[in-house]
């Protein structure tokens, strides 16, 4: 009977165990209760990515009302796929948040955060699995709204101006997206994803349409950070305490990143897009400026943490060139690295943490010297800026590897050229932080610092164990990955 | 305003029947125009009123913090349980069928319940919204940290 009942389990276990912890408010209790929820959510989506990738679409009608009418839940290769990415970080961020909340959020709001944090995660858990447009949209908000508290928690004040920021482009991102979804209502009469595929062929042409494409395309890429609209990413993460940046690093673009393949591939996949608007040719154009400007931009940064925020534009860049290559190749790539990022930015944001946590800061002068304090903390950063650069045997290296092989074979060598220049700059900002670790004498900040807690070590080696693991073994995920591309694109499977 | 009689008595008259319609708005829900959330705001609005004539803090001792904050969650709870007990009853996650004995029955039952859920948490955030803007409390610039 549970089996039959999981998709909807997986949303409704954290999102009625959020409010809980209102209730329990004992900061201890309710970090063992929201890392049990967690804990929990994980089985359920690793089940849901079996039974897919055995039985296909698994298909869950709320309230028992048969789509279009009602909502249903659409589980496919993709979202099983990004359902087991969010679940995992937070299953891995919960053990490690325990000792950075004690630092950062002051006891009397230590149950709001987990409330949040669990909020947060049944929003981006119902984004994925919703097969409803509108829907999509609430979920987008619960999600939203419960990460801007989560930013604002930051113990720098800059954090509340940060949130602030994020606040105002993420409410113009979800206006966006509703309007979108209003006009593609007004054309078709639905909201259900898959009613709208089959709808929108007919229409494609009308201007109508064509609006609600640009209008979904702009808020979820404001969502997702897409270059131009980046803007908010940098100070949020920043500013966030640690196990908020690393959740949201490693879920929240991710799951932009999937609506957005929802929209131009299943809900505008049937049309060729290409003859109405060239949405694929602005996604590699901004995918390759993001690439670049991230890049650059995060090799002059002191904060190490902003650095890697930028990282995460540039990161964000590889997964869009990817998607614009508009083959399966190409949208398997974009897909795994879905995966391979949040492993690696994940696990790099978990050390910072640690850093954090034991010096007091991240800017280069508090790294001075820390290989030799925290020797394990400091191999994790080296290894997932190994990952970062795209290092043999290393996630990133899986990831840029099909990239290259989908710009091949498309003959456009020279966004393979352009993927290498990149990560040549990837060199240059992993390479200034190593100098500083390794080879200057420790600072007098860091005189006292010690190795990580456990508690954080291993959730951070977890992460990192992870990114290298799938480097070297990248079965499990391309299998997934290149079968969820084949059924986006229509070649069977 | 405790100074201004008239409008100490005309709000202490007022006030009960602006609760009653807002159980009028809420419990008629189902067959007319109303519902939980419109019924939520009106007993808020209630609520706030007697806050701005006779003071946030005697408000408060009506609905403490506390209470706001249990009953923000009930009425969460309330709905998304709805949805559990239909699972438990051999239906779909809110089918609301398998509710009572027959179908419609089942979907009075459904959505007076949920509807009450929705009532009871936007009416426990719009007094939680208001009094938070209303009164600071001082302590809360004070933060303790945890153990290191």
């Amino acid at each position: 009977m549970i089996a039959q009942h999981l998709p909807i389990l997986q949303i409704v276990l954290p999102l009625m165990a959020a409010p809980v912890c209102m209730v329990i408010r004992h900061p201890q209790v309710v970090w063992i209760w929201a890392t049990l929820i967690t804990f929990l959510c994980l089985p359920i989506s690793i089940a849901l990515l079996v039974q897919v990738m055995a039985e296909g679409v698994i298909v869950y009608e709320l309230g028992g009302w048969a789509a279009p009418w009602g909502i249903e839940y659409r589980i496919d290769k993709l979202n099983a796929f990004v359902l087991v990415i969010v679940t995992a970080i937070g299953a891995v961020v919960m053990p490690y948040a325990r000792r950075t909340v004690d630092t950062e959020i002051p006891v009397s709001r230590v149950y709001l955060f987990y409330t949040m944090l669990l909020l947060c995660e049944a929003g981006l858990l119902g984004i994925t699995i919703t097969g409803d447009a509108f829907n999509l949209f609430v979920f987008l908000e619960v999600s939203s709204l419960s990460s801007y508290v989560l930013i604002s928690f930051g113990k720098d004040r800059r954090a509340l101006t940060a949130a602030y920021r994020y606040l105002i482009m993420g409410t113009i991102g979800a206006t966006f997206y509703i309007v979108g979804v209003g006009l593609m209502y007004n054309a078709t009469g639905s909201l259900n994803i898959y009613d709208l595929s089959k709808l929108i062929p007919e229409l494609g042409g009308s201007r109508t349409i064509q609006a609600a494409l640009a209008f979904l395309t702009v808020g979820l890429g404001l969502k997702l950070a897409l270059f131009p609209m980046h803007m908010w990413l940098p100070n949020a993460y920043t500013y966030a305490p640690s196990a908020v940046t690393v959740f949201l690093a490693a879920t929240a673009t991710k799951v932009a990143v999937y609506a957005l393949i929802r929209v131009t591939y299943t809900i505008f996949g049937t049309v060729d897009i290409l003859e109405i608007v060239p949405v694929q040719d602005m996604f590699m154009v901004m995918a390759v400026i993001a690439m670049f400007v991230g890049s650059l931009v995060a090799t002059y940064q002191v904060n190490v943490k902003r650095m890697l925020a930028y990282s995460s534009v540039a990161q964000i860049g590889y997964m869009m060139l990817g998607l614009s290559f508009d083959t399966v190749t190409g949208v398997a790539a974009g897909i795994v690295h879905l995966f391979n990022h949040a492993a690696m930015k994940g696990g790099l944001f978990m050390a910072l943490g640690a850093v954090a946590y034991r010096v007091g800061g991240v800017r280069l002068e508090h790294m001075a010297g820390l290989g030799k304090k925290m020797p394990w903390t400091m191999a994790s950063l080296v290894a997932g800026g190994l990952g970062l650069i795209g290092v043999p045997l290393t996630v990133g290296f899986v990831s840029k590897w099909y990239l290259i092989q989908a710009a091949l074979e498309k003959g456009w060598w020279m966004i393979a050229v352009l993927i290498v220049i990149c990560s040549l700059l990837a060199v240059v900002y992993v390479w200034r932080v190593v100098e500083v670790i390794y080879f200057r004498p420790v600072s007098e900040i860091a005189q006292e610092a010690k190795e990580a807690p456990l508690s954080m070590l291993i959730p951070t080696w977890v992460l990192i164990g992870a990114s290298i693991y799938f480097g070297i073994d990248a079965t499990t995920t391309l299998d997934v990955a290149f079968a969820a591309a084949r059924t986006l694109l229509g070649d069977g499977g | 305003m405790r100074q201004k009689i008239i409008l100490r008595v005309i709000s202490k008259f007022l006030i009960p029947y602006i609760l009653l319609f807002a159980l009028y708005v809420q419990w008629h829900g189902d067959f007319g125009p109303g519902g939980g959330f419109q019924a939520g705001v009106i007993f808020a609005a209630g609520f706030i009123l007697y806050a701005i004539i006779f003071g946030v803090a005697t408000a408060r001792e009506v609905l403490s913090a506390t209470t706001t904050r249990v009953l923000l969650v009930i009425g969460v709870l309330l709905y998304s349980g709805v949805g559990v007990a239909g699972i438990l009853l051999g239906g779909n996650y809110l089918d609301y069928n398998v509710l009572a004995d027959t179908p419609i029955g089942g979907q009075h039952v459904g959505i007076i319940l949920v509807e009450f859920g929705v009532g009871i948490t936007v009416a426990a955030s719009v007094i939680t919204i208001f009094c938070t803007f209303a009164g600071r409390r001082p302590e809360e610039h004070e933060e303790e940290y945890g153990e290191n």
